[in-house]
């Protein structure tokens, strides 16, 4: 009687774990910002497994973990010990078997996610010294076609190709079928995008979160990352690999077009002639490094130490005529 | 032979030794016994802990607002370097040291670390390479700014041209604290294979020494790896070398290789001994035995292998080619089966157990809770996909700090309180304590937590300012972080006050079996007057077993369970 009593409370509550973990699987998504890319999709379902799964593991342990808290405590002068249970071979092998099956199922299953990305996805296609080791990743048994939208996408239209340059501090954007540059990434919806990443200096991540995928930018290399974009809107792009003293400031916008306008904006960027940009970090930096210059708003409480100086704002056709604003 | 072998010690001791273990002026001389030195690590650790803080603070300060306004960012650059450098280097890693120092030899019944004299030597290496470190905000080109991995190409970009600027300074410091890392760790495999007592077997020997052996193998294998990746970086800083110089031809990422092959094992270095204090409280305060002893004890030699295959996981978003990517990532997941076995037998050991919720047993509990939370983040991260979307954003952030503070540092706190009446034979306060456990808990939540959610909008770690829409999860991680640097001031008050007229307690104040619990408290200086014969397990409670069958030290009469049956009575 007892017995069955323990089991039915148990199960009451794994149902009960079970449905919170549902919740928060669905909940996830509500944590990213818009999915502007195919990539995202895909990222965020993979985020919900995860979630759920962790959830799941996360209640499990702390629920008996909380139970033994308010039940199993020592009365006050209750001095003895409590029964010498050393171990039970069953549920240890059941405990360390559990994991195992558990982890490999996930890394399996990013996996698949990483190939539906990679098949003509960003990682595929980072150029690297080994690309022989590249190639068995397309010889796998299972199913690795690429999600449909991305599919699609590459079906549809020829890749659009962007040269980006990445430098202390600040993106610069190059189109070469057009010949025209721009501070400000603007892309097509529903086309493949094949950015090639250099960097003039240091490293440096490019990331735009709505996109889901950030890629180091290292000296020396050219790396090819393809991205999706599905959504039009303006995103945010940041330099998520720390570069140096105005690192933070190294954002620029991203604005996802229909067809007709972005090539209304190719045709009206290269109509203009190159000019030079505003750039946040060699603004901060005139004022700092001119004492006096009267600006409050860039005055801060603590004076800092010498910077490796910003390199000069960058000349291209299109720049936004203002500083950037972020999305909300 | 009880007695004989304590005098020819007497006099072949050629050490300063101010008076009694209960002269505090012992604490500033070159001293070989491990109790002595421990408690150095530990005091000095500290202090570097609250400066380590101090800079947190002034970070959550700027993060207040979304403008850099409060510091500059070279300052504020340089703050973040300073605080993980100072948070690892010179508090996580000697503090822990400390912890082992006192308490493994203890636990095994020696008289001494296996080398005393290179033991004293490793530890005052700590003081004066946090100094070295420090003085660097004094130079005119101020601290390091290059984070605390200090990447090249922008750890080797030199603003004000001196030979002597902070990024020097840093690597210097590191490779002190790494040679005294070294050092230390050739003590404690030594002193763990060579000197416990006679009959403890490896099955008999408690966890937490397993788990110090396991966390000071990865010392080993590993440390040489970032020493040699530090030397590199200063030569080609100084002497104009090209190993990690892209304009010179060399390869910035090969650092990154060089770096974390340590790095990531060193976060095991730290986590490692924090389970063995959770697996030695546990058992003392929920009056159970260890559950699954064996299996948690060689579930840390199984971390410390794995965990030499994982690094690259740092790397994802770096150029690192995919075949990399799915290898590093299948290996990286397999580190929760040894992770899950422990947290599973803690949570069978304190269930059915009689628990009294004294505070280093809060503090442990406290730190599991953090643990599950922060492996299950960790595994998150281990998938490719996902870690490409917060690879350093402050999703990570959240993660390693929810292991650090909330993990670590609780653990540690757990340790703290737990041995000192036996370092210092007095009882804390335990009104404060549970003060301290509160607030702790509730900042680093408050803190932490948050992190999370601004990680998975997208917001970098390391910026000085940031867009407004992630205005409201700073401020109230600030606030978290406020109350962790508050969360300080009653453990401190409660140390040094019950270390100077705390109430006076017996050697065993918790009866506990553990061999540490059978000499005094404080011990005297060789700990055991007769080394104790081992004869039975770790955590033998409600078996009423003894666990040795002699009397190491006369003196002791509480706690008579422990002993031989007929010896007690």
């Amino acid at each position: 009687m007892k017995k069955l009593r323990a089991i039915l409370i148990m199960s009451i509550y794994a149902i009960l774990v079970a449905l919170a973990s549902l919740w928060m699987a669905k909940q996830s998504y509500s944590w990213f910002p818009p999915e502007a890319s195919a990539e995202s999709k895909l990222t965020d379902d993979l985020f919900s497994l995860f979630t759920g799964l962790g959830t799941f593991i996360y209640l499990g342990v702390i629920g008996p973990f909380i139970y033994s808290l308010i039940f199993h405590r020592a009365s006050k002068y209750d001095r003895s010990d409590a029964p010498p249970i050393e171990g039970n071979t069953w549920l240890e092998v059941i405990w360390t078997a559990t994991p195992l099956v558990l982890v490999l199922t996930l890394s399996f299953v990013s996996y698949r996610t990483y190939e539906k990305m990679s098949i003509r996805g960003p990682m595929e296609l980072v150029h690297l010294h080994v690309p022989q080791m590249i190639e068995p990743a397309y010889a796998e048994p299972f199913d690795s076609t690429p999600q449909q939208d991305i599919q699609k996408a590459v079906e549809t239209e020829p890749i659009e190709q962007i040269d980006v340059t990445a430098r202390q501090w600040a993106w610069v954007f190059h189109y070469p079928e057009n010949d025209i540059t721009s501070t400000e990434l603007h892309l097509p919806v529903d086309r493949r995008v094949r950015f090639t990443l250099r960097s003039q200096d240091v490293l440096h991540g490019f990331y735009i979160p709505a996109f889901r995928v950030s890629q180091y930018v290292v000296p020396n290399e050219d790396i090819n990352l393809e991205l999706t974009p599905v959504r039009t809107g303006t995103y945010r792009l940041r330099d998520s690999m720390y570069s140096g003293t105005y690192f933070a400031a190294n954002q620029t916008d991203v604005v996802v077009q229909s067809p007709n306008d972005y090539q209304q904006w190719l045709a009206a960027a290269s109509a203009q002639t190159p000019g030079s940009a505003f750039n946040q970090a060699a603004y901060e930096y005139s004022q700092s490094s001119e004492p006096g210059s009267g600006n409050t708003k860039d005055k801060v409480a603590v004076r800092g130490w010498a910077t490796i100086p910003p390199a000069p704002p960058p000349v291209v056709n299109y720049a936004p005529k203002h500083e950037p604003d972020s999305p909300a | 032979m009880t007695n004989i072998s304590l005098e020819p010690i007497e006099i072949v001791r050629g050490q300063p030794y101010p008076g009694a273990p209960d002269n505090w002026k012992r604490f500033f001389t070159f001293s070989t016994d491990h109790k002595v030195i421990g408690i150095q690590y530990i005091v000095t650790s500290f202090i570097f802990f609250l400066v380590g803080g101090l800079f947190a603070m002034i970070m959550r300060g700027e993060l207040i607002t979304p403008e850099a306004d409060l510091v500059d960012r070279t300052v504020y650059n340089a703050l973040f370097t300073m605080h993980g450098s100072v948070m690892l280097f010179f508090w996580t890693f000697p503090v822990l040291v400390g912890l082992g120092n006192y308490l493994v030899p203890l636990m095994i019944g020696a008289r001494d670390m296996a080398f005393p004299r290179l033991n004293a030597v490793s530890f005052w290496m700590i003081p004066i390479a946090g100094i070295l470190m420090m003085s660097s905000f004094l130079i005119p080109g101020g601290p390091s700014q290059s984070g605390w991995w200090a990447y090249p190409p922008v750890s080797l970009q030199n603003p004000t041209n001196n030979l002597i600027n902070g990024q020097v300074l840093w690597i210097l410091s590191v490779a002190i604290s790494g040679v005294s890392s070294i050092m230390g760790a050739v003590n404690f495999v030594t002193t763990i294979f060579k000197m416990r007592a006679p009959g403890m077997t490896w099955f008999r020997t408690p966890a937490f020494v397993w788990s110090v052996l396991a966390a000071q193998l990865i010392q080993l294998y590993g440390l040489p790896s970032l020493t040699g990746g530090a030397i590199m970086l200063l030569l080609d800083l100084t002497a104009g070398t090209s190993f990690f110089t892209p304009e010179r031809g060399g390869n910035p990422i090969v650092y990154q290789h060089f770096f974390w092959f340590y790095s990531h094992p060193a976060v095991y270095v730290m986590v490692l001994p924090v389970f063995g204090i959770f697996s030695e409280v546990l058992p003392v305060h929920a009056r159970k035995p260890l559950f699954g002893y064996r299996v948690i004890a060689v579930s840390s030699v199984i971390i410390t292998v794995i965990s030499s295959a994982v690094w690259v996981h740092h790397m994802f978003a770096s150029a690192t080619p995919p075949w990399m990517r799915m290898f590093f990532m299948v290996t990286t997941m397999l580190v929760a089966v040894p992770s899950g076995i422990k947290v599973f037998g803690w949570v069978a050991t304190i269930w059915g157990g009689k628990m009294r919720f004294t505070t280093p047993m809060l503090f442990a509990l406290g730190g599991i809770s953090n643990w599950v939370f922060a492996g299950i983040t960790g595994i998150f991260l281990g998938s490719v996909p996902i870690d490409l979307h917060v690879h350093n954003t402050y999703f990570v952030v959240g993660h390693f700090h929810y292991v650090l503070y909330g993990a670590i540092v609780m653990g540690i706190y757990a340790g703290i309180y737990h041995w000192f009446p036996k370092m210092t034979g007095r009882m804390y306060y335990e009104g404060l304590g549970k003060l301290h456990f509160v607030l702790t808990y509730v900042g680093t939540a408050l803190i932490f937590l948050p992190m999370h959610p601004l990680g998975l909008m997208g917001m970098p770690r390391r910026v000085a300012s940031y867009d407004p829409e992630f205005a409201f999860w700073n401020v109230v991680a600030s606030i978290g972080g406020f109350l962790l640097g508050l969360s300080t001031l009653p453990f401190i008050l409660n140390m040094v006050s019950a270390w100077v007229r705390g109430e006076k307690v017996g050697n065993n104040p918790w009866r506990a079996y553990g061999l540490e619990w059978l000499t005094s408290s404080p011990p005297s200086v060789e700990n055991y007057e007769e080394l104790p014969l081992v004869i039975s397990g770790p955590y033998g409670y409600g078996r009423s077993e003894p666990l040795v069958s002699n009397v190491p030290n006369p003196d002791l009469t509480e706690f008579p369970e422990s002993l031989t049956p007929q010896k007690a009575s």
